[in-house]
Order: structure tokens, then sequence, then C-alpha cells
């Protein structure tokens, strides 16, 4: 499978980054010869194997549903580009 | 008395209880190299000797009312600008973070300062860790401080590790922490003549590490003996609740359990590794460490990993699908960067942002990672990529019943110079041959230096060991250090 201008253009779309025409028509070739080369993969016989989850055998633990942190919004909104009133600002969404 | 820079991690910090030199007066000696070397080397993003120095100051006052001293006690390290500092500028190397000053510390850096280490700074490195080469680095260049002989061309110091590597070997720092993903430690580690080990996943506490690939993201010590490793290393790793994949098993004192014999051992070497068109001082050097394993006592066997062509495009699919989803946090609102256009909305705002702020690299791989994720290419990318994986980790479970060890060269060249492969994508990736299938399966492996390339350049060995077996890897490492007879230093151009 190989990208166009079009798919990378959509997938950049997806990933929230805006790029320039030139840099789309940088991109394609680049891409193209990563996905080529990750492609190999294709012909791994892969029958019965099941999909890696986790890497060293362990469980999720759980614990009790108590709160155990809080309280620290000025810490939280202290490396906020923007804060406002104590809370995220962002700019106005109408949709 | 040896120039207190030249000292590493055990010896700084028995120095220091012995009271034959005070933690003080090591915290002024490596700030001094810190500064003279930071415009030539670009090791540090920012350099925090007042750190150093109150870390210093408080262990001499330990010392003084008769206090038990910690493990790394006195010992000033750099810390990679991948560990969140909590008042200390933490950037991932990205123009994203920059000016980001966390309001928490990460658990493996508040362990070290628990356990008596004092900051030097923060390290430079490829940006998010994505590269080898260490030029990513929205800050610039790390140099290695190595040259080839008769040549003054600028060198990589590896990557994503870079500045710790070049910090280390340029004496700066008697050890730093770094982090491994597919070779982040271990191929820094090689390029410049240095020891590092990337332990079991889920030894060290991913809380507080920038993400990259969560699932291959793991943090380590970088030093200049295989000692320095395993007592920094024991200073690191332990179970912590805060990082879900967290082992939850006892930290063995690896620096007690040190051994160079290995009698009744075997090693293992992987037929897949000999690649055709080898470098030949590579192939010397692992031929060398053959023979030095041999005489610390192992048995060499012959091992097979069948699906060893496959690791390199099987984490250029897993790493960066990985990254797309960690680095979708950096959305200009909560943190970082924020490019707000005229009259921009929200969605504009995000994707002005993360355009600002993340370099090519980075964007490259979000990219690749949100292709390979995205509806109708999921099964064929990450799906099929994931299975290989299990055929990778499985390589290593089935080797692993013939012998206790495996090694292997930690990279396919000495260090090659700044320019020479960043043109080309695909020629950097493949630079992460011998290190990225250790990293898919999750085990400890660790680079040793080897000795000198024709160019007089260092080269490394490395040894991966079974899943929590770091104590292995310690002990063959230690055998080579104690034969290879190791103690080039680069010249002191800067």
């Amino acid at each position: 499978m190989s990208v166009d201008i079009a798919t990378v253009a959509r997938i950049a779309a997806l990933a929230r980054i805006k790029v320039t025409e030139p840099e789309l028509e940088a991109m394609v070739p680049e891409l193209n010869g990563i996905l080529a080369w990750v492609e190999q993969l294709g012909e791994v016989d892969v029958a019965g194997v099941e999909p890696m989850t986790a890497v060293i055998p362990n469980t999720l633990r759980l614990r009790d549903d108590v709160v155990t942190d809080g309280g620290i919004r000025d810490a939280v909104l202290a490396n906020a580009p923007a804060p406002e009133h104590g809370f995220f600002g962002v700019p106005k969404v109408i949709e | 008395m040896t120039e207190l820079t030249q000292l590493g991690v055990a010896d700084i910090r028995e120095g220091v209880a012995a009271g034959t030199f005070t933690a003080l007066e090591v915290a002024e000696a490596f700030n001094g190299a810190v500064a003279a070397a930071q415009d030539a080397l670009n090791a540090f993003i920012v350099t925090t000797p007042e750190l150093a120095l109150d870390a210093a100051r408080k262990v001499d006052a330990a010392r003084a009312s008769g206090e038990q001293l910690g493990a790394m006690a006195g010992v000033p390290i750099g810390m990679k600008d991948l560990f969140a500092t909590k008042g200390v500028q933490t950037t991932a190397a990205s123009h994203i973070l920059e000016g980001f000053v966390p309001e928490y510390e990460s658990t493996v850096s508040q362990k070290l300062w628990d356990a008596g280490a004092g900051m030097l700074g923060k390290l430079n490195l490829d940006q998010f860790a994505m590269g080898s080469s260490n030029e990513t680095s929205y800050f610039g260049n790390v140099i290695s401080p190595w040259r080839r002989e008769g040549d003054t061309a600028a060198l990589a110091p590896g990557g994503s590790s870079g500045g710790s590597s070049a910090a280390i070997a340029a004496r700066l720092c008697p050890a730093a922490t770094g982090t491994d993903t597919g070779g982040s430690i271990r191929q820094p580690a090689a390029f410049t003549g240095i020891s590092g080990i990337k332990p079991t996943y889920g030894r060290c506490s991913r809380w507080g590490i920038v993400a990259f690939a969560s699932s291959l993201d793991q943090a380590g010590p970088m030093a200049r003996s295989v000692r320095d490793c395993a007592v920094m290393l024991g200073a690191m790793a332990g179970f912590d609740p805060k990082d879900s994949t967290s082992l939850d098993m006892p930290v063995p004192d690896w620096e007690a359990g040190l051994s160079a014999n290995l009698a009744g051992k075997k090693v293992g070497i992987p037929r897949e590794y000999r690649m055709d068109g080898m470098d030949p001082d590579v192939a010397k050097s692992w031929d060398d460490g053959i023979a030095w394993l041999k005489d610390a006592g192992a048995q060499i066997v012959e091992i097979s990993l069948p699906h060893t062509q496959y690791a390199l495009p099987t984490y250029y699919i897993i790493a960066p699908a990985e990254a797309s989803s960690n680095l979708a946090r950096y959305d200009g609102v909560r943190y970082g960067l924020r490019d707000l256009p005229d009259g921009a909305g929200l969605q504009d705002m995000y994707a002005a942002t993360r355009a600002a702020g993340f370099g090519p690299e980075v964007k490259r791989r979000i990219l690749i990672g949100t292709y390979v994720l995205s509806a109708g290419f999921y099964d064929a990318y990450y799906t099929q990529a994931q299975k290989v994986r299990t055929l990778i980790a499985r390589d290593f479970e089935l080797a692993f019943h013939h012998c206790d060890v495996i090694l292997a060269p930690t990279a396919p060249t000495a260090a090659f110079a700044l320019g020479e492969k960043s043109d080309d994508p695909l020629a950097m990736y493949l630079n992460d041959v011998f290190s990225v299938p250790a990293s898919l399966a999750g085990l400890p492996a660790m680079s040793v230096p080897a000795g000198l390339s024709s160019g007089g350049l260092p080269l490394g060995l490395q040894i991966i060991g079974k899943p929590f077996d770091e104590q292995g890897v310690l002990n063959a490492g230690l055998a080579i250090e104690q034969r290879s007879g190791f103690t080039a230093q680069p010249a002191k151009w800067w």
C-alpha cells in the first residue's frame, strides 16, 4: 500500500498537525519508503499467533475505590498557556 | 590524588563516606566540568549547579552527624530531560514543552535523590527520545567528545540518550539516567565507550517520564563501569503503584551479587545477527567478546532467533503507533506551547500548536502511527506487527532453553558523523538493528565497551538476559569489562 498527497493530508488532519503543501509533497516519498519497508511483515506466517498485549506477564492491580489525590487546582493549572478563572481557557467553540 | 571528575559512582560514594573528600568538593568539580564543556558539547539543556551543591551539602551534613548514607550519597548525576523534575524545566528536547516546569517529580529521579544523588542538570536528547544520533533535539545537536583519529569532524554521541553518553564520556558526570525504547541507552553507550543497562520492562517506574512508546519505554543507568551501573540501577528500580506496568517484585542487591566467574553458564551467539557485509571491526569485537566469556568459564553455544530480520519493521510500526497516541496529549490547552492564529477555532489551534511544537522526526512518526492505526489499515499493520512481536519474544524464550545470556554487538558500526544519516530516516532506523529485538521482548540488556575500532572509536558489546535476570547480564558484562582492558577516553579538545 502506498500513500498519495490526499492520504497524507487526511492523516495529518486526523493527527491534528497542520502541514503546508510543500511539506506534504516532501512527506509522501518519505512515508512511502517507510511503509514499503514495513510491509515485509506481511510475509510472516502468523497463523494461530496471538497479538502481544503485555511483554512481561503482569496482572492489572485493583485498589480501593477511594479518592487518593486532589485539591491541587493551582498546581494542575500552573503550566496551562491560558488559564482563566481557575479553568483551562480555550477559544470559543460553537458547533 | 586522582582528579575528582575521573571517579565513578562507587568511588565517589566510598570517598565521601571515608572522608577522603567532601560531597561538596565533588559537586564543585563536576559543576566546573559541566560549565567548561557546555558551549562545545551542548550536552545539557539546562544546568542546575545549585541543586548539585545543595544535595552535596545535605550528604556532608548527614555524614557529619553520623547518619546512614544512601547508595548514591554524594554522587552528582545528569538527568535525561525526559524525566519530570519538580521546579526544573522538562522539555523532552521539544519546542512544545519549552518552558514546562513540572509540579511533580518522576519516581525514578525521586528515588535517586532519596539515595543521596544530586542533579548537575537536565541532559539533551533526541526530541521525545525519537532518534539515534541526538540530531532531532530542538535545542541543538549534542557533539560527541570522541573524534576519529586525525579528524575533527563532529560525531554523533548516539541517541536518544546522547546528552547522557557525551557527558559521561567527557567526565562531566560520573553517571546519568537514560531511557531505552529501542536501544536509546545501549547504542549511545556503545558510541561513547561507556556502559549502560536497560532492565527488564517494568523494573523502573515510568511515572513522570515523558512517554514515547509505553510498551517499550524503560529507564536505566549509564555510567563508566558495570559496578556503577549495578549501584545506580539498584537505586532507580522498584515497585511503584503509580505505574500500572511496574513489576511488584523485590529488587535484588545487584552490586553485592556481582561475579565475573561464569563457570556453568552458557552464552548464546545468535546466528541471525551475523549479517552479510558486517563491519569487520564489529565482527572482530564480537569474536573478542566470545573469547573473553569463554575465558571467564562460560560455554559458548550457537542459538537461532529466526524472526530477527522482522524486528525493525515491527518496531517501526508499534513505536510510532504508541507515540501517536501518547503525543495526542499535546493540545495547547493544559501545558506547553499554544499557537492560536488570529480568529482560529479550537481545531485550528490544535493543528497550529502541534505543527509549531513538534520537529520533523516527531511529526513523521506521529503520521506513520496515525496511518497504521487508522480504519482499514489497523489489522494489516498494527495487529500484524503485534503478532510478529509475539513471535520475536517467543524466539528469545526458546533460545533461553539453551543458554543463560546472549552476546551480540550493540550497534552495526562505531559512531557516525553528524549529518551522515540525518537525511534518510530509514538509514537511521537501521542503526537499531541489534538493539530493537530485546526491547520488543522486554528483556534486560546492556552495552559494555569492548575496544576501539580501526578509526580509534569505541565499540560496544551487548548482553541480553532472561526476564528479571539483570544479575546475569551484569555479571557477563563484568567478565567482559575485566578482560577488554578498556581505559580509553576522548582526548580533551573542548
